[in-house]
This record gives C-alpha cells, sequence and structure tokens, in this order.
C-alpha cells in the first residue's frame, strides 16, 4: 500500500511532464528532451532562494534571452524588418530578464515562501520558449528525426551551462507543506496529496483549455494541419511559442512538487524527463489521458522493483517499453498504414 | 477602378523547374476574375504563390501595398484568404470550431464572430445541421462548404478559390457557383481558379487562360466563352 501511494506520488510527477512532452510533440513535432532538465532547475532554483542564495537559472536565463535575441535580430534584418526590432527587446530581453531581476533582488531578503515559490515559477517559464527560439523555429519545418538530434544537443549543451550555474551539489527544497493526513490506516503526506492533486488540475485544465478557448484551439489546429492553420492566419510560430510556454510550467509545477521529495543535482532532469517520455510513449504520444496514465503506471512499477532491488529500478521501467512498443505497433501497424497513404 | 490585387511578372519555381514564368494578371475591386487551363498549367501553384505559400519574384500589388516580404499570416490579417484546393480543414475538430478558428483575424471582435456564424449557417444550412460533428467525417460537398464557409469567417476582402468544384457532384458544383455569384454581391472580389471552364466564365467578369505557366489569352468573361479557341479546347467544342 506504502508502495503504491509512494508509485502513485511519482507517476503524478511524471505524468505532468509527460503531458508536457505530448503538448510541445503535437503543436511542433519537436521531442523536447531538455524537459526533465527544467523540472530540475526549477527544484534547485527554489533550494538556493530558500538559503538566501542567487539560483544559477538567473545567469541561464539571462544567457538564453541574449541569444534569442540576436536570432530574432537577425532574422528580422534579414528579412528588412528593422521596425519590428523594439518589439523584440521587449519580448526577447525585457520580459525574460524582468524574473531575473525580482529574484536577484529578493535573494537576500527574508520574504514569504509563496513569493519565492512565484518567482521560481517566473524564472523557468521563459526557458522553454527561448530555447524554442533559438534552437527549433529556424528549422520548424524539419523532419521530426532532425528536429529530435537538434533536441539531444540542446540537452547536453544546456547539461554543461547547468553545470557552470548550479554547480555540481545537489539541494532540497522544505516541502509545501508538513501536514500529515490519517486516513484509517493508511498515512498520507501532505506533499502527496499536493502532487496528485497537481496532476489531476493540469490535466483538468489542460482539458479546458483544448476544449474551451480560443487559444487552445489554435493550438489544436495548429497540431492537425500546420498549412490550414496559416491560411486562416494563425502562426505555427507563436503556436509554439505557446505551447513551450505552457510545458515549462508544467515542468516548473513539477519541479516544486518532487523537490522536497527527492535531491536533485544539476543533471538529474534527464532521467525524469525519460521516465515521463516512456510514460508518453505507453499513451502513443498523441493523447493527453494515456500519457498521464502511461507516467503513473511507470510511476507505480518502478516503486515497486526499487523495493524489491532498487538497483534494477531503471533496468525493469525501460525494459518495460520494449513489449509495449511491440504491442502498440502489432495493434496500431494497420493505422499508421492508412495515415501515410492519406498522406 | 483600381485594382485590388495586382500581379507582375511572377515566377514560381520548384527548384529549377519554373511552374510559372511570367504571369501578370490585375482584379479590380469588387469582381470575379478566373484563371482557367489544363491540368498542370500552374494554376495552383499561382494561387499559392499570391498567398504567400510559396516564394516567387515579381511584384504582388494589394491595395496598394507591395506585398513582397509578407507572409502568409500577414496577408490574410490584410483581408486576402485563400481557400486551397486540398481544403485543408481541421479534419479532429467540430465544425463550429473549424469555423471559429476561421474568424482568427477577427478574434478581438466578437460581433463579427457571432454575425460571422450567422451568415455562414444561413448559407449554408447544412454545415449549422452538422455543426457538432467532426470535419473528417464531412462528405466531399460538405467539405468544400466548410472551408469556403471557414475563409468567409475571416470577412476577406478578396477569395482566392482553388478548384472549388473539383470531384463535387453537378447540383452541389451549382450551390457552389451560386455562392460564389452571390459574394460578389456583398462586395467581396474573387479570384477563381477553375477547370470546370463553362461554370467558371459564367459567373465571372473577366478571364485568363493560363497554360505551361504562362498566360495565353485573355479578355472579358464572356468574349471568351464565346472565342473559339476557348471554345475548342475548354468547353467541349460546342457553344
Amino acid at each position: 500500500m506504502l508502495l503504491a501511494q509512494d508509485g502513485i506520488a511519482t507517476g503524478a510527477i511524471y505524468a505532468l511532464v509527460a503531458l508536457g512532452i505530448v503538448l510541445v510533440f503535437l503543436v511542433t513535432r519537436v521531442i523536447f528532451v531538455p524537459f526533465g532538465d527544467l523540472v530540475a532547475y526549477a527544484s534547485l532554483s527554489l533550494a538556493a532562494l530558500e538559503e538566501n542564495r542567487r539560483p544559477g537559472l538567473i545567469w541561464l536565463v539571462l544567457l538564453l534571452a541574449g541569444l534569442a535575441f540576436l536570432t530574432e535580430a537577425l532574422t528580422l534584418l534579414r528579412a528588412g524588418h528593422a521596425r519590428l526590432l523594439p518589439r523584440a527587446v521587449l519580448l526577447y530581453l525585457l520580459l525574460p530578464a524582468l524574473p531575473c531581476a525580482v529574484a536577484y533582488v529578493i535573494t537576500p531578503m527574508d520574504v514569504p515562501d509563496l513569493l519565492r515559490i512565484v518567482v521560481t515559477l517566473a524564472l523557468v517559464l521563459p526557458t522553454a520558449p527561448l530555447l524554442y527560439r533559438i534552437a527549433f523555429r529556424p528549422i520548424a519545418d524539419a523532419p521530426v528525426l532532425v528536429l529530435l538530434i537538434v533536441a539531444v544537443v540542446v540537452h547536453f549543451a544546456m547539461t554543461g551551462i547547468a553545470l557552470l550555474c548550479f554547480g555540481p551539489e545537489g539541494a532540497r527544497p522544505r516541502p509545501l507543506t508538513g501536514a500529515i493526513f490519517e486516513i484509517g490506516d493508511i498515512i498520507v503526506s501532505g506533499q502527496t496529496l499536493l502532487m496528485l492533486g497537481a496532476a489531476v488540475a493540469a490535466s483538468i485544465g489542460l482539458l479546458v483549455f483544448f476544449a474551451r478557448t480560443l487559444t487552445g484551439r489554435a493550438l489544436r489546429a495548429t497540431a492537425i494541419n500546420r498549412v490550414g492553420a496559416r491560411i486562416v492566419g494563425i502562426r505555427p510560430g507563436e503556436a509554439g511559442t505557446t505551447a513551450f510556454l505552457l510545458a515549462a510550467l508544467l515542468a516548473g509545477l513539477s519541479g516544486l512538487l518532487i523537490g522536497p521529495v527527492t535531491t536533485l543535482v544539476y543533471d538529474s532532469g534527464f532521467v525524469i524527463g525519460l521516465k515521463s517520455f516512456v510514460g508518453a510513449i505507453i499513451g502513443g504520444l498523441v493523447s493527453y489521458p494515456g500519457a498521464a496514465l502511461g507516467a503513473v503506471a511507470i510511476g507505480l512499477l518502478e516503486s515497486f522493483t526499487a523495493f524489491y532491488d532498487s538497483a534494477f529500478k531503471e533496468v525493469v521501467v525501460f525494459a518495460g517499453l520494449v513489449p509495449v512498443l511491440i504491442i502498440r505497433s502489432l495493434l496500431q501497424g494497420q493505422a499508421v498504414e492508412d495515415a501515410e497513404e492519406e498522406l | 477602378m483600381s485594382a485590388l490585387l495586382e500581379a507582375r511578372d511572377v515566377h514560381v519555381a520548384y527548384g529549377r523547374v519554373e511552374a510559372v514564368r511570367g504571369v501578370s494578371l490585375s482584379l479590380p475591386a469588387g469582381q470575379i476574375v478566373t484563371v482557367i487551363g489544363p491540368n498542370g498549367a500552374g494554376k495552383t501553384t499561382l494561387l499559392a504563390a499570391l498567398a504567400g505559400l510559396l516564394p516567387s519574384r515579381g511584384q504582388v500589388i494589394y491595395d496598394g501595398r507591395d506585398l513582397a516580404g509578407t507572409d502568409v499570416e500577414d496577408r490574410v490579417e490584410a483581408g486576402l484568404c485563400l481557400v486551397p484546393e486540398s481544403r485543408e480543414l481541421f479534419a479532429d475538430m467540430s465544425v463550429e470550431d473549424n469555423l471559429l478558428l476561421g474568424g482568427w483575424r477577427m478574434r478581438r471582435d466578437k460581433a463579427a464572430i457571432a454575425s460571422g456564424f450567422a451568415e455562414v449557417y444561413e448559407r449554408f444550412p447544412r454545415l449549422a445541421e452538422r455543426r457538432r460533428q467532426l470535419a473528417g467525417t464531412l462528405s466531399g460537398g460538405e467539405r468544400q462548404m466548410l472551408a469556403l464557409g471557414r475563409a468567409l469567417m475571416g470577412k476577406p476582402r478578396l477569395l482566392m478559390l482553388d478548384e472549388p468544384s473539383l470531384g463535387l457532384a453537378p447540383l452541389i458544383v451549382r450551390e457552389i457557383f451560386h455562392t460564389i455569384a452571390d459574394l460578389r454581391g456583398t462586395g467581396v472580389s474573387i479570384l477563381l481558379v477553375e477547370q470546370n471552364a463553362r461554370a467558371a466564365l459564367e459567373s465571372a467578369d473577366y478571364g485568363y487562360v493560363l497554360e505551361t505557366g504562362e498566360i495565353t489569352l485573355s479578355g472579358p468573361a464572356d468574349e471568351l466563352l464565346h472565342d473559339p479557341r476557348v471554345a475548342a479546347t475548354y468547353l467541349g467544342g460546342h457553344t
């Protein structure tokens, strides 16, 4: 029972990350490998702020903002749209710099925890859209494989930069709540409930966003038919930015939630991302509920194998992918071929 | 009368192959202009280039503004809307959502969206019946209606229609052409690309004949309709 509880809590985190991975993939066809890294950055930054140290994420965001601005400025100048430069300054320099400035100022101060959490989220938010602008938008029409390779490259580059910014030490922020609930014989920590709640809330939130809001529908439309979206005036680039922004929010949330449970270091996000990706694959990489369920299954599997022999926990999780992929390809082989014929 | 759209010496190439070679045409505001021609003449390519989907050389002037360096979305924003031959609907979304997104250009104007819905549903009652249905499950004729309706939601000033009658039953073709003539009455200018030359010329004010990437003939639509060369090649020999 304890194992199941632990597994579901971890699974909830994987589910949040998996939702982000599916979201980004559907809208931009990018398998965003560095996604897990953002989870670790969120956790490390919050821990740093709590210890009144300046989080390395400030420098990372500023660096990305500078690069993204240069990319944008060069594109604009080459296309002869110099008059749009002030807008680029605002979007790519000032806006990302804002949370950096706030974080810089409040570091030595004794501020409420809630403010620290909000600032951490605000710091994580710009990273994904900026990475998108630098690395993926210039090659938005490239094949999925090329996008994947670029994503892997971005991940390794980010790992190196993260080591510079955060240093090699791990950190663990304080739990968001110390509350403990007893339901019958079962003891549930408030943190676990928060994780579950966040996963459920994020899933429902996304569902409502995609079904009810115009922006959500525009994102779906871009995912379904890029040309169709363009001829009604929806810019795939902007849709992509929105998708990455939402994904960053999910990553930030999961980082805040998982941080107090597991000590993370600068590069431990990768494994979280990878396991969430496995969860998303189980869901077929195109379905949000599928991805969330797959991620929870991964969390459970991991928790139970870790109990029997922790050395095997990763082995079993990734080995579990093989039969899933075989079954999926057997079930879906027909459908995929049909889809290709239509193209 | 001033031209709403003017193309001067437009070239479009796929790699080294030029599909459109030096086409010039002019579309006066409020009129229907048609481009007819055989398969592979470059009609679709020409429209895609005018819409900004394909890069082209030459000059395209829309509403007195040179469109060089603007992309598809800029042109849609200016009211220049394309209904492509492939329709490009959002198959996994409902008819209503497709229409709503067609009104993207008007998204900040709630009243325009509402009146757009009313207008489209009045024009195509079939779409109103199927508003909750997924676009991918519609029949060919309904898809064309939806593609047209989606474009109309953006309140276009210039509508570019690529083969709106392609693959449709004669009855529905009549309905579509009736709609096109009707739209002209509401002040929308239309650039119509068609293989169904007779129907196109009957509803248009002016026509161009495009063959292997070049304009070979042009003139007022009813003159073309009675031109022996057009009649022999495109109208089945009897006028």
